[in-house]
């Protein structure tokens, strides 16, 4: 085998003598071509396998963890949630539009294929900074990718978050994320089972396009990436729309045995994937595959991920059932193999075996590195930054008016109101409060969910930055009422054969580890994304955590803003000096160092305990974490109802320092909220039992936002001028 | 007691809305038609709702005029029974020549989903009956074509005849241009044909009928349907 050959297909020396040691033979090209694939980082987690298994994955609702195409948690009333987040960061970045809009598609098919009707999506995008042309036409293309997929599927995107940072530049990461709801009795598993069951193939026909694609994902990036952009597949959502509607209506009978959508790899996962699981083989015949030209090659066709296509064993003797709901919503079922006991994937094309390998070998058997970790050296040069050597700024209302109006703080309606986020006519809290929420008709429950990453935390700490994903995931949700179920991570890093990349990884994955079982929550599947680099240059290590939350009283859900004047304002948890890494500190005072907030568990579970308490007795008008821009912008944002409304605030803040800290340090672990007047006294009392400092910080009403600090004015606004800064940054970038 | 229909086609993706709103919130019988159906005996109003029917390829509601279901719809509008498209079911009500003019591209370019506010212009159609001539409601839109566009001569026949059901306004009810987002010609959200049964309105009571999604204000228009449909049937 020449050197050239192996490298075509990102393999080792070493990896191919393992091929050749377990097929007991050189293998031929079409079989190269799927072990390179099925071994790609991408598909085998080679390098991120060890430091997974660390995480918690079993808890009492779990009905499916990790290994399937999405997890599952039992939410009662005989229900099941089914969600998973996924990355699709190099295709986005090589075509804006069809890497996000196929990454969208990708994730829905994920959730359908376990039986589940997709109910709600969300996003985690970052992009370098909209200052850049370049920038521009990444985020306006991305949106435009994401909203023509969703909104076409009929599926809301209810949430998510949008972030902007130099490191994202030439590397913008793309996370998707979707949720469905099935019957918890009918979970579909992509298990193969019964020799001699009919293999069929579903949906559109394959084509050329999308080969190699998870090897492309496996790989960095140098100036020629966007000569890739064949690799990158095209999305249609109509045809996705029509096998989701054909698929649960097949799944309402019983002549499915094992269902998989295809994906990255293609026919080969899908065929290995399945038959590994059941510990059976399965034998395809090219010649019945659908193609979309003449002349493809069998290596073509079974690395081929032309999208919306998934494989399904039937039920021998039930093959009509399934061709006679397909042909109702016009599309095309071809039985193309069968369920074998040899353990093999075979593959014919005419009358050749073109291809014969154990299906283990590709799905189960991939390398697993412990890849070298070393700390990075420029951790040492991390220090708490003290407001004594920062400026004071003389006009904190310009301070908070720079803040609000920077673009990863300034509201994102423009990109969301390209989302579809209302039909199916659940979405109970409407994007940019805290987590999207979607009532479960028919049940009095919610769901409620959010995606959370801090990549500039991760960068200076690591372990905190893992940790602090999950903290904030979990506090948003508190924040509507709601208590963590389940969550799914992507984890965004960079090449992980350099040490320090692994390094940072292992300890994210501590932190999401610690903090997940402190809270409870347990990690039903996720995603890696490695090798985020782009010429050399690597993004911020960027753990995405996306948890989801339980409401058994859909009414009891609670939004960001203020809602009636003379509502008294608490401030729940302690407010300390930590600058570091904050967004005051890049925006205002253009630094980007210094140690993040410190993170105590403890603190943190005792606030969402308190919150989700109060919200179930109906305590609190609002409820708001606090988390990039501190205190100051939480107030502010405090101030913007979700459908244009506006409600004043005043505060008296007292701290031993400066009124910049006690405004914009980014302490974790604390929550703004509103309470009527007559409940005041029930929620001091409550905040007593759960230990949690609450401090009553002000008022609302009135048409300006007041704040003074150790008595002396700090800030005094009209609302709407601060809704202006805030509202419109985003579009005004955009068009200028 | 009348019997609704609402009509699906590939790629609707609105239809159990508007079906949750008129069966589970106002009561009132409602099934879902299969496009490929050829019949709406027994139903007294149809519905053809909002979605991607058939994935809006060529364009919106053009492929979805050629259903089999559409003739008889076609029936129905001519038999003088309430025919109401909403959103994607607007531009199709356009496409088979039910109602005039045709949808543009918004002038954003892009989908736009946000609540609005929009001024019921007359009390005669099946969506207005029992709202209050003037009366504001508060309804989003969700579509990337709403941008309504006919000749002035059109425009101003539909205006002459009180066809205009919705206009696009301000929360006073003025006709300020950021109220309209999608740039739609004279404002307009909502018309209909001469005789008043058939009705197109781009955005969506369905997704509004109670105040946990943000107003219950669709409810009004649905009531006002059924109120409509009853004294027809």
């Amino acid at each position: 085998m020449n050197a050239e050959l192996l490298e075509a297909h990102n393999l080792t020396r070493a990896e191919y003598e393992a091929i050749v040691a377990k097929i007991g033979r050189e293998p031929n090209e079409n079989e190269l071509g799927l072990f390179s694939v099925m071994w790609s980082e991408h598909c085998s987690y080679k390098s991120s396998r060890v430091h997974l298994k660390r995480l918690p994955t079993r808890g009492p609702r779990v009905l499916q963890g990790p290994g399937e195409n999405a997890g599952v948690v039992d939410i009662g009333h005989n229900l099941a949630a089914v969600f998973k987040v996924e990355s699709h960061n190099h295709p986005s970045f090589i075509e804006p539009f069809q890497g996000a809009a196929t990454g969208v598609g990708g994730i829905i098919r994920d959730i359908f294929t376990m039986g589940a009707r997709p109910l709600a999506l969300m996003n985690s995008l970052r992009f370098g900074p909209l200052e850049t042309p370049k920038n521009r036409s990444i985020l306006s293309g991305v949106v435009a990718g994401i909203a023509s997929y969703g909104n076409s599927m009929g599926i809301p995107t209810v949430g998510g978050e949008v972030v902007f940072e130099d490191c994202y530049n030439l590397n913008p990461l793309v996370n998707a994320f979707c949720l469905g709801i099935a019957p918890r009795d009918r979970i579909f598993l992509a298990k193969a089972e019964g020799e001699g069951n009919p293999v069929f193939y579903l949906g559109a026909k394959t084509g050329k396009d999308g080969i190699h694609g998870a090897t492309m994902a496996s790989a960095e990036f140098d100036e020629a990436a966007e000569e890739k952009r064949p690799t990158v597949q095209v999305g249609d959502p109509f045809l996705e729309k029509l096998l989701l509607e054909a698929c649960l209506e097949l799944m309402a009978t019983d002549a499915i045995v094992a269902i998989q959508d295809m994906g990255a790899a293609g026919l080969t996962c899908s065929t290995c994937e399945m038959g590994a699981r059941g510990g059976l083989g399965i034998e395809i015949e090219l010649d019945r595959v659908p193609q979309r030209e003449a002349g493809m090659t069998p290596y073509e066709i079974l690395l081929s991920e032309s999208q919306e296509r998934m494989l399904l064993v039937a039920q021998a003797g039930r093959e009509a059932e399934v061709e006679a709901i397909f042909e109702k919503w016009d599309l095309e079922a071809s039985a193309i193999g069968r369920v074998t006991s040899d353990g093999l994937l075979r593959v014919l094309s005419g009358s050749k075996t073109v291809a014969e390998v154990p299906a283990r070998s590709l799905a189960d058997e991939g390398p697993v590195y412990e890849r070298p970790m070393e700390r990075p050296a420029y951790l040492d040069a991390v220090r708490p930054v003290k407001l004594s050597d920062l400026v004071e700024p003389s006009d904190l209302d310009d301070t908070l008016a720079r803040l609000l109006g920077s673009h990863t703080l300034a509201s994102k309606h423009w990109i969301f109101e390209q989302y579809d986020h209302m039909v199916r006519s659940n979405t109970i809290v409407l994007p940019g409060s805290d987590a999207g929420v979607i009532r479960i008709k028919g049940t009095p429950m919610a769901l409620a969910m959010c995606l959370d990453g801090n990549g500039r935390y991760a960068h200076f700490d690591p372990y905190l930055g893992g940790a602090a994903a999950v903290a904030e995931s979990c506090r948003n949700l508190a924040a509507v009422g709601a208590t963590p179920i389940g969550a799914t991570n992507c984890l965004n890093f960079g090449n992980p054969e350099k040490p320090e990349i692994m390094w940072q990884f292992s300890r994210a994955v501590d932190g999401i580890r610690d903090a997940c079982e402190r809270f409870g929550v347990p990690i039903t599947g996720g995603n890696v994304s490695f090798y985020n680099e782009t010429e050399g240059e690597g993004i911020y290590p960027t753990p995405v955590v996306g948890v989801v939350g339980l409401l058994e009283d859909a009414t009891t859900r609670l939004t960001h803003h203020f809602k009636s004047s003379g509502d008294l304002i608490f401030l729940l948890g302690e407010t300390t000096e930590e600058i570091g890494a904050s967004e005051y500190l890049k925006t205002v005072h253009g630094r980007v160092d210094g140690q993040p907030p410190r993170l105590d568990l403890e603190a943190e579970a005792s606030l969402h305990a308190l919150v989700r308490a109060a919200a179930a007795r109906r305590l609190l008008r609002s409820a708001h974490d606090l988390s990039d821009g501190g205190l100051g912008v939480a107030v502010a944002e405090s101030l913007f109802g979700l459908l244009g409304e506006t409600m004043g605030a005043s505060l008296a803040l007292e701290t031993p320092g400066r009124a910049d800290g006690v405004l914009f340090s980014e302490t974790q672990s604390r929550i703004l909220v509103s309470v009527p007047r007559a409940s005041a006294d029930a929620f001091q009392a409550l905040g007593d039992d759960h230990g949690v400092p609450l401090s009553r910080v002000g008022v609302t009403g009135g048409d300006e936002l007041e704040i003074r600090v150790n008595g002396v004015r700090a800030i005094s606004k009209k609302v709407n001028d601060l809704r202006e800064i805030w509202w419109t940054a985003i579009e005004k970038e955009l068009r200028s | 007691m009348p019997r609704f229909a609402v009509c699906v086609f590939p790629g609707s993706n609105c239809e159990e809305d508007v079906q949750y709103a008129l069966r589970n919130v106002l009561g009132e019988p409602t099934d879902l038609v299969w496009h490929k159906d050829r019949s709406l005996d027994g139903y007294d109003a149809a519905i053809l709702p909002g979605g991607f029917a058939h994935g809006d390829y060529l364009r919106p509601g053009a492929i979805a005029r050629f259903s089999p279901i559409m003739d008889a719809v076609r029936e129905m509008a001519e038999a003088g029974k309430p025919v109401i498209g909403i959103c994607n079911g607007f531009q199709m009500l356009q496409e088979a020549g039910l109602l005039p003019g045709a949808m543009l591209r918004n002038r954003t370019l892009t989908y736009i989903c946000r609540y609005l506010y929009l001024r019921a212009e007359q009390g005669d159609s099946p969506l207005t009956v029992t709202l209050n001539q003037g009366e504001l409601v508060r309804i989003p839109i969700g579509h990337a074509d709403g941008n309504f566009y006919a000749d002035d001569e059109t425009l101003d026949r539909l205006e002459r005849e009180g066809r205009i059901v919705f206009r696009y306004v301000s929360d006073d009810g003025e006709l300020d241009e950021a109220s309209n987002p999608n740039g739609a010609a004279r404002h307009i959200a909502g018309l209909r044909n001469e005789r008043g049964n058939v009705v197109g309105l781009m955005p969506h009571p369905d997704r509004c009928y109670e105040p946990a999604l943000g107003t219950d204000d669709g409810r009004k228009l649905f009531e006002s349907l059924i109120a409509w449909t009853k004294e027809t049937a």
